[in-house]
């Protein structure tokens, strides 16, 4: 097959499936409606799976495969075409998107097994993996800003998927808002780079940004990345705009699994190692970014210590772990952020699934709390999470382990990096350790707290399979990006094979020095001991002592309450900028509208009718007084002739 | 000189000034009376004040156009004068009353 | 012959309705007539030679010779695809008034083909005259509309629609008559042709408003802008839409308001270019006014159409501001946007009137879960939403991006102001969907005295063209684009000195090209 007809296949399969599925919107058949979905996806993967056999049989510097659908937009100069790109970084997206995303599905068979919106439901995840391929695969930043928006809507349509609870459908629009916000940045940045360099293609661009650095502030790279970045921080959850990501948690949890940990919201990283050169080429921006990155990380970790409800806490933990891949870019680790995008798209989509099968298991109940000693009930769920709690916390020889500690190392050792940078990465890691144990212990572990009612249940294989494929791939997935250090004292020497797929189309950063392994050795040990340490504290705290986190907490009063209560961002934004802005916009309608325009107009009006009386009361019908007029007239004007 | 003249000699400005004075109060009569009747007596009094002008200007200049118009003057002030009595008698058989300010069915 | 046919097909249509003496068929009839009505308006986009930016099809008779007043029929690329505009809503707004006008039918489709005659004319007429008296026929069958099948203010509502538009007309036609004598002193013989207006050259000085340019400019413009409506002037658009029955609204939101942008392209920018340039900040700003206020009431109504109706001075916004760009992006955006403001607040409009029409009630709060009961109603408003909203492969996207891209190229500060609409757009747009169609059900859905009917074959009908548009406009722009491509290049090219060709006529040709000649010598 051509790799037209090939892409054509695996872009339209989801969208065909969405059509298929959104026509038949009132069946209530799991079974039927899953396997279109779940079958569209995989043909998909499939479809990818040979484009990129394809690609690896390229030479290295010539993997790229481009294909044109028609032109979109041509209007002047902005040529944009349906065009797509498969290279090697979209590959590993690719791959990802369409292969958890697969496994999602079929996970989804069994979760969704009671709903009545079954059918809606699978539509909407097949137009959610039509919208994300468009993006992935996208070769131009306009086709990229499509399935931006795109996955941006069905994620506030999946959200909002139970939508006769008002929290839920307000959870959903904050979520499309606050990406719009990150959009409209998104959109100045695209014109910035189209003015500055005529043209939306990544390719085009990437070739084209000069070689020197910008130093200023307001130069025309730096201004495109930092408005490109603000779009990020919508999409990827990264403060200021994270807000959306916790309350999306209303939607189900294999979509929370997919659209709100594995895929959508890496897109802005994705974004933004896909546009390397042009970031590397400005950085201030890149500065931003890693600050933003490590700010974040460190948040979002210390609010998921606090958090009772098994997906909050999730969702805190993927906006840190977001974060982290934006420290990574920031410090021009692109290589980093994309290996721990991979990972943790693997480990949190595992742990997602797993509080699925959880909360399927406990009958939608959602509170830790109400949870405990779980191991025997679920074995398999409990122990595909374990995986993903070792892969998490970064215990070697997990996922996790290798691309946090390449970020880490990166953060530390980079010419764009700080030691600050390393010690918030380091940070965020001990808290991460801190509450993912708490998670594991206060659900699985220790005593059951699950009332008499509840009889929690194993989940049936349709969805144990998709945990286990997901646990082999958190457990072997690093495998892939081995640091040097470690790769030479293994037998075989396997070489970091992810950073030589990548080689070609990143850019490092300029004026990186040769590693001291020493030094990446001992900081390896650093952050893998503290975060050993700090997983043991909770397993103190949460197993051995369950009395101590209480007295702890009110020791630390103030501040345990502000984390608790997230840092009241939501409360300050709503009081700052959406009462204000509602109650500007009802003032402005009844002042300037109705009160001022209006009334102006009426004075008009009345002046006129005013007007009109007065001239109205010369003519009276009284024909003496016309006649009056008449002779007036007549005096006035002989006055007239004969004065002059 | 002059001023031995306007009183010893009846001339030319005498007559107008007479006229004037006729065709002012007969337009004061029209445009202040009520009566319908007093209207049409002041309209025949401007009408007259004007043939005194023609006949005046006439005798004056020695040409008898003025005279000729006078006859058409009072022949047309007969004829309004018999209509517009004809419409006061039936408005004052219809309505007993010949006050203008009683027919004001046209005022806006 | 196509374009007087294409004019005055509808009026003939009026008389066939008004003489036809069965009132059941009426509808149908009138339906089928609209039907061959858009029919011939695609016979018309099948002859449109879209390599030139001349005027073609031209019909040009004298009408009344001693002032140079023609009977001048002429279409270009700027002016096709409101044409088509017009002609694809007809159909479509009969068939969604199907039940909602009852009484006086045969007037109400009368005052429909009445006004169609006066939207084509005023897009087709070259002579300002001609053009003029369109113009104002379009306010008669409206001001019918609104002020016989109109909700409970509807007096109040249809005479400050009439005052306003003929408020500002009335000075367009006093330039109009300035622009006649201006002909007479130039060219020799009066003309009210708007080509030979082109050929003037109108004296302009910058920083002075009363000299000739700035002043005929401001006559024209205020015209325009008070149909558009630009941001002080809109407060007629509100109360206008919200009494107006809902095939009225369409077509009031649908082409109407096309007929004040389409001014400003037609005739304020090419005639006045020097004080359209200079005083592009001041329409650059209501603007973008209007954009980010339209948007901020539209997000506070309690009642849906009015909100509907804001977001329309919201949408008229961009497109002020793109046509003020002056460059290709911008204008063509601006051209797009008529036409996608047409196809999505139409549909809007169709929406709210198909709910008001089971519900009797326009009020947000009394709704609420409406997408648990009324399905397929929930997806056609939610994809007309996508479209108003400008989500990518919908046709709102195209038009709002090429426009900021537009005003970025010509001014940032205005792209910056306006990129919150996009913002704010969402926002007012679903927030309302969430009140109207989510959480728990409202009074008035769950009354069980009146359950609710999803969408009848007939109401789909109404909507499937609609979706398919915004769709197909969305995904595939340059199948639109293409044929005004040539015209705009032309506009945007040759703005400072812009004349309009008749094709094939080589007399006007030369004579344009001479009286350029002339122009370059003397200057």
């Amino acid at each position: 097959m051509s790799h037209q007809t090939l892409m054509a296949i695996l872009i339209l399969s989801p969208l065909v499936g969405f059509l298929i599925n959104g026509f038949r919107y009132k069946k209530h058949s799991a079974e039927l409606s899953g396997s279109i979905a779940t079958g569209a996806a995989v043909i998909s993967f499939i479809a990818a799976l040979l484009m990129v056999i394809d690609l690896i049989g390229l030479p290295p510097e010539e993997r790229k495969i481009i294909v044109h659908f028609f032109d979109w937009i041509a209007v002047d100069r902005l040529k944009i075409s349906a065009g797509f790109t498969i290279d090697q970084i979209s590959a590993i997206m690719v791959l990802v998107v369409t292969g958890v995303g697969s496994l999602i599905h079929l996970f989804s068979i069994g979760y969704m097994h009671h709903d009545k919106g079954v059918a809606k439901y699978f539509a909407y995840l097949n137009l959610f993996l039509f919208n994300m391929l468009l993006l992935v695969l996208g070769d131009n930043l306009l086709v990229m800003f499509v399935g931006w928006e795109g996955v941006g809507l069905c994620s506030y349509l999946l959200i909002g998927f139970w939508f006769t609870d008002k929290e839920k459908a307000a959870a959903g629009m904050k979520a499309f808002v606050t990406n719009r916000i990150g959009d409209a940045a998104f959109l100045l940045g695209m014109f910035v780079l189209f003015l500055t360099f005529g043209t939306l293609n990544f390719q085009e661009i990437n070739h084209m940004v000069p070689t020197t650095s910008e130093l200023t502030w307001l130069a025309p790279i730096t201004l495109a990345t930092l408005f490109l970045f603000i779009g990020a921080t919508g999409k990827s959850a990264q403060i200021p705009l994270y807000v959306w990501l916790p309350d999306a948690m209303a939607g189900p949890t294999p979509v929370s699994a997919l659209i709100h940990a594995a895929t959508m919201v890496t897109a802005g990283v994705y974004m933004i190692i896909r546009l390397n050169p042009l970031f590397l080429a400005a950085p201030n921006t890149m500065a931003i970014i890693a600050g933003i990155g490590g700010l974040t990380a460190v948040m979002a970790a210390s609010i998921g210590m606090t958090q009772w409800d098994i997906k909050k806490v999730l969702a805190y933990s993927t906006v840190s772990q977001l974060g982290y891949m934006f420290l990574a870019c920031g410090v021009g680790a692109f290589g980093a952020a994309l290996f721990h995008l991979m990972t943790h798209a693997f480990f949190k989509a595992l742990m997602f699934l797993g509080s699925g099968s959880v909360i399927h298991a406990m009958h939608e109940e959602q509170d830790i709390r109400k949870m405990g000693g779980l191991r025997k009930y679920l074995p398999y769920t409990h122990l595909t999470f374990l995986i993903g709690w070792l892969a998490i916390i970064g215990v070697p020889p997990f996922a996790g382990f290798f691309s946090k500690d390449e970020i880490l190392w990166q953060a530390f050792h980079s010419p764009r990096g700080h030691w600050a940078l390393w010690a918030m990465g380091a940070l965020g890691a001990v808290m991460t350790a801190f509450y993912m144990t708490r998670l594991m212990a206060l659900t699985f572990w220790g005593k059951s707290r699950v009332p008499k009612e509840t009889h929690p249940h194993e989940s049936p294989w349709i969805m144990l399979l998709p945990l286990i494929v997901l646990a082999i791939l958190s457990a072997v997935g690093g495998w892939v990006g081995i640091p040097h250090v470690i790769s030479e004292i293994l037998p075989g020497q396997p070489g970091n094979l992810l950073e030589t797929w990548l080689e070609p189309v990143i850019k490092s950063v300029p004026g990186v020095a040769e590693g001291d392994p020493t030094q990446e050795w001992s900081l390896m040990g650093v952050s893998v001991t503290l975060a050993v340490i700090s997983a043991l504290l909770a397993y103190h705290f949460y197993v051995r002592d369950p009395s101590k986190p209480k007295k702890v907490a009110e020791s630390l009063g103030k501040f345990y309450e502000l984390v608790y209560n997230k840092y009241f961002v939501d409360e300050a934004y709503f009081g700052w900028i959406i009462n204000p802005l509602v109650s500007l916009s009802k003032g402005i309608w009844y002042y300037i509208d109705v009160n001022f325009i209006d009334k102006t107009t009426y004075v008009v009006a009345d002046l006129v009718r005013g007007g009109g009386q007065f001239v109205r009361g010369v003519q009276n019908g009284n024909i003496q007084q016309y006649a009056m007029y008449i002779g007036l007239g007549v005096v006035a004007t002989m006055t007239y002739v004969l004065m002059r | 000189m002059p001023s031995s003249d306007l009183f010893l000699e009846v001339g030319l400005s005498h007559y107008l000034v007479l006229s004037a004075i006729l065709f002012v109060a007969g337009m004061a009569g029209v445009l202040l009376r009520r009566n319908a009747i007093v209207i049409l007596m002041s309209v025949e009094l401007m009408l007259n004040a004007v043939n005194l002008s023609f006949v005046a200007f006439s005798h004056y200049m020695g040409q008898m156009d003025g005279q000729i118009m006078v006859f058409f003057v009072m022949t047309i002030a007969a004829a309004e004068v018999s209509v517009g009595l004809a419409i006061l008698v039936s408005i004052f058989k219809r309505y007993k009353e010949v006050n203008i300010r009683f027919f004001e069915h046209l005022k806006g | 012959m196509i374009l007087s046919a294409i004019t005055f097909l509808p009026l003939l249509f009026a008389l066939v309705v008004l003489l036809w003496p069965n009132t059941k068929t009426l509808r149908h009839l009138a339906l089928g007539l609209s039907i061959i009505e858009f029919l011939a308006s695609l016979a018309m986009l099948a002859h449109f030679d879209s390599s030139t930016a001349s005027l073609q099809m031209v019909e040009r008779f004298t009408w009344i010779e001693r002032f140079g007043i023609s009977y001048f029929l002429g279409l270009d690329g700027l002016s096709l695809w409101l044409i088509m505009l017009t002609t694809f809503l007809t159909p479509i707004v009969l068939l969604g008034s199907w039940n909602s006008i009852q009484d006086r039918v045969k007037g109400f489709l009368v005052s429909v083909f009445v006004l169609q005659t006066a939207m084509i004319g005023t897009f087709l007429a070259m002579d300002a005259i001609f053009f003029y008296l369109f113009w104002e026929l379009s306010l008669v069958p409206m001001y019918f509309m609104i002020g016989i099948w109109g909700g409970q203010r509807r007096i109040y509502a249809t005479v400050k629609f009439f005052i306003y538009t003929m408020l500002g007309s009335v000075l367009m036609l006093v330039a109009i008559i300035y622009l006649m004598f201006m002909t007479q002193e130039t060219l020799g013989t009066m003309s009210a042709s708007l080509l030979d207006f082109y050929r003037l050259k109108i004296p302009f000085i910058g920083g002075q408003f009363f000299t000739l340019q700035t002043l005929l400019f401001f006559a024209f413009a205020l015209a325009f802008s008070i149909k558009v409506p630009v941001f002080p002037f809109h407060t007629w658009l509100p109360d206008a839409h919200v009494e107006a029955p809902t095939p009225g609204s369409v077509i009031l939101a649908g082409v109407m308001l096309k007929m004040g942008t389409y001014g400003f392209l037609r005739w304020t920018i090419p005639l006045f270019p020097e004080a359209s340039e200079y005083w592009a900040w001041l329409f650059m700003t209501v603007g973008v006014i209007g954009i980010v206020y339209g948007a901020l009431v539209a997000m506070v109504q309690p009642d849906i159409k009015k909100l509907v109706a804001y977001s329309s001075v919201s949408h008229m916004g961009y497109i002020l501001l793109g046509l003020f760009t002056f460059n290709q992006f911008g204008m063509t955006g601006s051209l797009y946007q008529m036409l996608n403001h047409g196809v999505s607040t139409g549909a809007l409009f169709l929406l709210v009137g198909m709910i008001y029409e089971r519900t009797h009630s326009r009020e947000i709060s009394k709704y609420g879960g409406l997408a648990g009961v009324l399905p397929l109603f929930t997806i056609a408003f939610f994809i007309i939403t996508l479209s108003s909203i400008a989500v990518p492969m919908t046709n709102g996207f195209i038009g709002e991006f090429l426009i900021l891209l537009g005003s970025f190229k010509a001014e940032k500060a205005f792209a910056y102001v306006a990129v919150t609409g996009v913002v704010l757009g969402a926002v007012y747009m679903l927030w309302m969907f969430k009140r109207v169609f989510f959480g728990e059900k409202g009074e008035l859905v769950k009354d069980e005295h009146h359950p609710l009917h999803d969408l009848s074959c007939r109401e789909i009908c109404v909507l499937v063209p609609m979706v398919v548009m915004v769709f197909w406009m969305g995904l595939f722009p340059n199948h639109f684009l293409d044929f005004s491509k040539a015209s705009l290049d032309h506009l945007v090219a040759d703005r400072s000195n812009y004349q309009l060709a008749i094709m094939g006529d080589k007399a006007e040709v030369k004579a344009a090209t001479t009286a350029f000649n002339k122009a370059e010598a003397s200057q």
